[in-house]
């Protein structure tokens, strides 16, 4: 006994609490970054949105006066917000469509890997290319679109992107185009673990069509619904690059969202006003932090099922 | 005999030079150790022009090595803040008026009044206002350029219409060209600044320069009967059709066809836009100019013509040198040989310079030295403080497309200059 107690104690404290400690060992790099790069640039941000500053100059404390400016009724801010709603609902379009798309794909007809391919192929594209792609097809007069909306007789004033009631969505479609891929990939590869016994069970019992579909081949697509639901989202708040190449926030401004005008009164041309960047920005946060605690609790509440 | 004289002299000669150095200072070629420039001079012929600048000078003075680094214009109109604080270089472009004003106001920019109080700097006085904050001045200009309205002389002359003097003229002409089946003016207002043009140029004719520069300052409410005048007279042309549709989907080098293939016959724009109608195939015979006609008989004539700079970092390691090179690029051979036509092909700012004998920069030279009584502005981006620009332009911009919202932008317009300029 007595010679047991005296090896433990020649022993090191990192041999001691092994098990306890190394955990954090592993952490401790990325620990260290994401404070660094992520947690204090959030109280960065909200530090400077206290303050009025050019980014050149000394801060000037002014409370929470830009709090007070963006939510008494600037414009600008009320035009991004509902555009961010705008975008936060109708990109959600891209999970039912990607899982129709899936759907349609999941059978063995020659070459459907092709078709797949086919399918996926906008995803690849970048982001910048699709948005180009799309202010070109939207052009007014030559434009691809507004020839076919001749055809109908709908005449768009300005263009798609140049009608600010049309202009946010056009840019939205534009978005959709490259997610719902996103989508398909995913429910493509939910559907591969699908149970066929499960299937043939439900055919027996006469289900087919909708009802097969809804209560026996979703159930089993939970996951990948989880993930297409969190991509979307992410997605969706990140619209910026779109908006920049398609309208440039434009006409007059009825294209911005929350991200872009943050990056305008920031950093843009004739921007620099890094306090009021910083209050949209700590805004932004706010809104997405409730989707982040959203995620974040159905997540925790999986695995604490699945123990 | 000879010896004797010979070392006297010499000793004289050495000392007369080294006072003369001394006297000199930076002036002579005592110059050493490295000159830190960027420049944003990145398209292909500025580009040559900034190059063979940088190694002209540093042949000029073998002591010293001249490092030039050239960023892309659009790049360094949001790089200028970094560059400036973090390692500045000696020298970097930039614009006049109230362009320059945050680096000022931060201690970026170096006060250069002294050379500006030298004598050779008399001949740059046309544009020493443009360059004076606070009484001093920051910087130096190299070049310059006319803004008015480039037109097709060949559908003007096949319809018999004459370059207009007056508003009425210019109504007048307009109506017989959308007669034509044609559309007046091509305008791309989808980055915005074009519409300022208009709004520059509309508003001096008819409030004169002195209100112009004054509502840039934000002295005079945008609600102001004098400002709805200038949106009245603008909104003449917008009702009649005059300007090409749907032009907040395009870039200004987007709207070019439409002058170039004859869907509309005029174009206000700067003269960096002839070379690209030129090279659309518009010759000299195809395209003219004219400088904006006059609206109110009462005011005199004021003309967008940006400057682009010079200036000297706060931080520069080597002052010397730096000055000498915004003496060496103001010095009028300097400014004749960059501004020609086969270099930048605009015009030179000192009064001692030559110009390029192009037409269009001979007609702007002329324009801008004996019809520009009113003033010179710098354009509405350069003369309004930054973010009431940024909100201004965008108010132009819904005007031209919607000229039926004028009292919300304008009401929006006021209640920004309420909040900038406290």
């Amino acid at each position: 006994m007595g010679s047991e107690a005296a090896r433990l104690e020649r022993k090191s404290w990192y041999k001691r609490n092994e098990i306890a400690a190394t955990p954090w060992l592993f952490l401790i790099p990325g620990i260290l970054f994401f404070s660094i790069y992520v947690i204090l640039p959030i109280f960065q941000s909200f530090w400077i949105s206290l303050h009025e500053w050019d980014g050149l100059g000394e801060k000037v404390w002014v409370g929470t006066a830009n709090y007070e400016r963006l939510l008494g009724g600037d414009r600008k801010f009320e035009v991004s917000f509902w555009n961010n709603v705008r975008w936060l609902i109708l990109y959600l379009l891209a999970i039912p469509a990607g899982l129709f798309i899936a759907l349609f794909l999941n059978q063995t007809v020659r070459g459907i890997r092709f078709y797949k391919s086919m399918f996926f192929f906008p995803f690849v594209l970048s982001q910048v290319v699709v948005g180009l792609v799309f202010s070109w097809f939207y052009l007014p007069n030559d434009g691809l679109f507004d020839v076919i909306m001749g055809w109908f007789g709908v005449d768009i004033k300005g263009g798609v992107l140049g009608n600010p009631n049309t202009a946010t969505y056009g840019i939205i479609a534009a978005g959709l185009w490259p997610q719902v891929a996103y989508c398909m990939i995913l429910y493509l590869t939910g559907l591969n673990a699908v149970d066929p016994e499960q299937v043939e069970a439900a055919r027996l019992d006469g289900a087919k069509g909708w009802k097969m579909l809804w209560y026996v081949i979703l159930p089993q697509l939970k996951p990948a619904t989880f993930i297409a639901f969190v991509v979307t989202i992410i997605g969706a708040l990140r619209s910026f690059d779109f908006i920049a190449v398609m309208t440039n926030g434009g006409p007059f401004g009825s294209t911005r969202v929350l991200s872009f005008y943050m990056f305008e009164e920031s950093l843009s041309e004739f921007g620099f006003r890094m306090g009021y960047g910083a209050a949209i920005a700590v805004v932004l946060f706010l809104l997405m932090l409730g989707f982040i605690l959203y995620f974040l609790y159905s997540m925790w509440r999986d695995e604490r099922e699945a123990r | 005999m000879h010896s004797i004289f010979k070392a006297p002299l010499a000793a004289l000669a050495a000392s007369s030079v080294s006072i003369a150095a001394a006297f000199a200072g930076s002036h002579a070629s005592s110059l050493s150790g490295e000159l830190r420039i960027i420049s944003d001079m990145s398209n292909p012929a500025p580009r040559a022009v900034m190059e063979g600048l940088a190694a002209e000078f540093d042949e000029m003075h073998p002591d010293l090595t001249v490092e030039l680094e050239i960023v892309d214009r659009e790049a360094w109109k949001t790089q200028i803040r970094n560059a400036l604080s973090a390692n500045p270089p000696d020298v970097v472009n930039w614009y006049a008026a109230n362009r320059m004003l945050p680096y000022v106001n931060a201690g970026l920019f170096m006060d250069v009044s002294d050379l500006w109080a030298e004598p050779e700097f008399e001949a740059l006085a046309s544009t020493k206002g443009a360059m004076t904050i606070d009484g001093k001045q920051w910087g130096v200009p190299y070049t310059y350029y006319q803004w008015g309205v480039y037109y097709r002389k060949d559908i003007f002359e096949e319809l018999g219409l004459q370059e207009p003097a007056t508003w009425d003229e210019e109504v007048a002409n307009c109506q017989a060209i959308l007669d034509s089946g044609r559309k007046c003016y091509t305008i791309g207002t989808k980055f915005l600044w074009t519409a300022g043009g208009w709004f520059d140029y509309v508003n001096s004719r008819t409030n004169g320069y002195d209100f112009h520069m004054a509502l840039a300052r934000g002295e005079v409410e945008w609600t102001d009967p004098r400002v709805r005048q200038t949106f009245d007279n603008w909104r003449q042309l917008i009702d009649m059709g005059a300007f090409i549709d749907d032009h907040q989907t395009y870039s200004w080098q987007e709207a070019l066809p439409f002058i170039v293939d004859g869907e509309a016959t005029a174009y206000l724009m700067g003269n960096f836009a002839v070379a690209a109608m030129r090279d659309g195939g518009l010759d000299d015979s195809k395209l003219d100019f004219y400088q904006f006609p006059v609206i109110n008989p009462d005011v005199d004539y004021a003309e967008d013509a940006p400057t682009d700079t010079f200036h000297i970092a706060s931080a520069a390691q080597n002052v010397d040198a730096a000055k000498e090179f915004l003496r060496f690029v103001t010095s009028a051979d300097v400014q004749t040989r960059i501004n020609s036509g086969d270099a930048l092909g605009q015009l030179p700012v000192n009064a001692g310079s030559s110009i390029g004998d192009d037409k269009f920069v001979q007609q702007g030279f002329e324009m801008l030295s004996n019809n520009a009584g009113g003033g010179i502005m710098q354009f509405f981006d350069r003369d309004f403080p930054a973010e009431m620009a940024s909100v201004g332009m965008e108010g132009l911009q819904e005007f031209m497309v919607f000229p039926d919202n004028l009292d919300d932008v304008l009401a929006r317009l006021e209640d920004a200059r309420q909040r900038i300029y406290q």
